[in-house]
């Protein structure tokens, strides 16, 4: 189980990985496709990265809730619980 | 009149230099690119064949990470080549509607393919990566070269296996005679270092197994030759209208000045041991340039260094040229880099037209025992061309039957 702050660690490397956005400015207030400008292709890059890494499972209808930073990691989060 | 099409911009990432000046310099001084592959796969998979001309260059120290993320290994290279033929012509001002791109490739996508395939049978569809359709498919290059120059008069992608580079620029001539673009980026990429090809070029007896010395391995027109040694990497050339060219008061390497593709219908692999497909296509590479034979000092031989290709190109160049054959400077370069797939023909163009803009033709290397079948006049040391008005002309050929010349023309 990991935290909050280690989830949203994780997803700014995994976003980092795939887009060269420094790790810092991936925040939790920050929406993917207006303040990271973070394309259809590359947010399932992001999702499916994050599974495996978190070892939890996005399905495929969540992914268009998953607006902010914030969404993604509570998202995260409770699946883990 | 057809209109005229020049030669402005050079660019190439091989296993002799990672750029056209590095490449020119070591072609002339006659180097290996071919080494052992350190690979674990090479082991894991007891491969028959050890070594490989891997390029010089390797993409990443170019590209940046997050760009390479997005292209295969070959798409890789051809966006390295195609940038640096882009500045070397040094275009700064274009109708992008004007601007074409003609980017071959002989396998396309290999790497990506089969790792998504591994992905698949070891961590199931879900960890299938999204980016895996837009990075295998065969267009891929030319996709992400149109995408980086913002080439809007169609990107296309010539498949017809070593002979694909080659088609590229027979294509690009092509679409500025008939109008339909200013300017063509031509050029053609493979990155096929794969075990999977390495096993199955193996399996087919075309590579060399001089696992032992690797550097000696590719020796085209040589008796002791026991195939190819597989290479990778990319050529690019900026083909453009001339008047387009005189316009912007260009730097012109020379004409294009005619191209032909051929096909054998003879079998899928075998070169037609006459070299009837071959001839057809050296013919019509001249007639479509004007071309006597006795203009002709240079070429730049499809040559790969197999037991039965050799030959019937030697026969075809006869065929083609008569006697004058035995006063053609023949450079052997695959002896060098390998042999590059459908790369190889925009790569040795590259070379060609260099050849006539600086009146020296590439070194062939490993030739010890020249097969007395073959009795052509072939480049080993230093050589310069004739001054005055030359041509220069480059073969390649490819499985399936595929022949493709072009003839470059000082100006």
């Amino acid at each position: 189980m990991a935290s909050n702050e280690e989830i949203l660690a994780g997803l700014a490397e995994i976003v980092n990985e795939e887009t060269g956005l420094a790790a810092d400015a991936v925040e939790l207030d920050k929406s993917f496709t207006e303040d990271l400008d973070i394309d259809s292709i590359s947010m399932m890059t992001i999702v499916v990265n994050a599974e495996e890494k978190f070892g939890v499972r996005i399905p495929d209808e969540e992914v268009k809730n998953l607006k902010t930073v914030g969404d993604a990691v509570n998202f995260i989060a409770s699946a883990q619980a | 009149m057809a209109r005229k099409v020049v030669i402005t911009g050079l660019g190439a990432t091989t296993p002799i230099g990672g750029d056209v000046p590095t490449m020119w310099k070591n072609a002339l001084k006659g180097v290996s690119g071919a080494h052992t592959l350190d690979d674990e796969w090479v082991a894991k998979y007891d491969l028959p064949v050890h070594f490989a001309a891997r390029c010089s260059t390797p993409a990443l120290d170019v590209l940046t990470r997050v760009e390479a993320k997005r292209m295969d290994p070959s798409t890789q290279f051809g966006v390295i080549a195609a940038r640096e033929a882009w500045a070397d012509a040094g275009i700064t001002d274009i109708d992008h509607d004007r601007l074409a791109v003609a980017f071959a490739t002989g396998i396309g996508g290999v790497w990506t393919l089969l790792d998504a395939w591994d992905t698949l049978k070891e961590k199931g569809p879900r960890r299938v990566l999204p980016m895996t359709v837009p990075m295998l498919m065969p267009n891929g290059v030319a996709a992400a070269v149109s995408l980086d120059l913002g080439a809007r008069a169609g990107a296309h992608t010539p498949v017809s296996a070593c002979a694909s580079g080659t088609e590229a620029l027979h294509l690009g001539l092509d679409l500025i005679r008939s109008g339909k673009a200013d300017v063509v980026m031509c050029g053609g990429a493979e990155a096929a270092i794969h075990p999977m090809p390495l096993a199955a070029f193996s399996s087919m007896q075309a590579l060399s197994r001089r696992n032992d010395d690797p550097e000696h391995a590719s020796r085209p027109y040589d008796l002791d030759r026991d195939g190819f040694v597989m290479g990778e990497g990319a050529g690019a050339l900026v083909l453009e209208a001339e008047e387009h060219a005189l316009a912007r008061g260009a730097r012109i390497y020379g004409e294009l000045a005619g191209t032909s593709v051929t096909a054998d219908a003879y079998h899928i692999t075998a070169p037609d041991p006459e070299g009837l497909g071959a001839t057809r296509a050296l013919k019509a590479a001249m007639f479509d340039g004007r071309i006597q034979a006795e203009d002709v000092v240079h070429v730049n031989a499809h040559a790969t260094s197999t037991p039965v290709g050799d030959k019937p190109e030697y026969t075809a160049l006869r065929a083609a040229l008569g006697a004058h054959v035995d006063n053609v400077a023949v450079s052997a370069t695959k002896s060098q880099m390998g042999h590059l797939l459908g790369a190889s023909g925009a790569v040795e163009a590259v070379l060609t037209v260099l050849a006539v803009y600086e009146r020296q033709a590439p070194l062939t290397i490993n030739l010890e025992n020249q097969d007395p079948e073959i009795p052509l006049d072939v480049v080993t040391s230093a050589r310069t061309l004739p001054g005055g008005d030359i041509v220069a002309l480059s073969n390649s050929f490819g499985f399936g039957g595929h022949n493709a010349v072009i003839a470059v023309r000082s100006v």
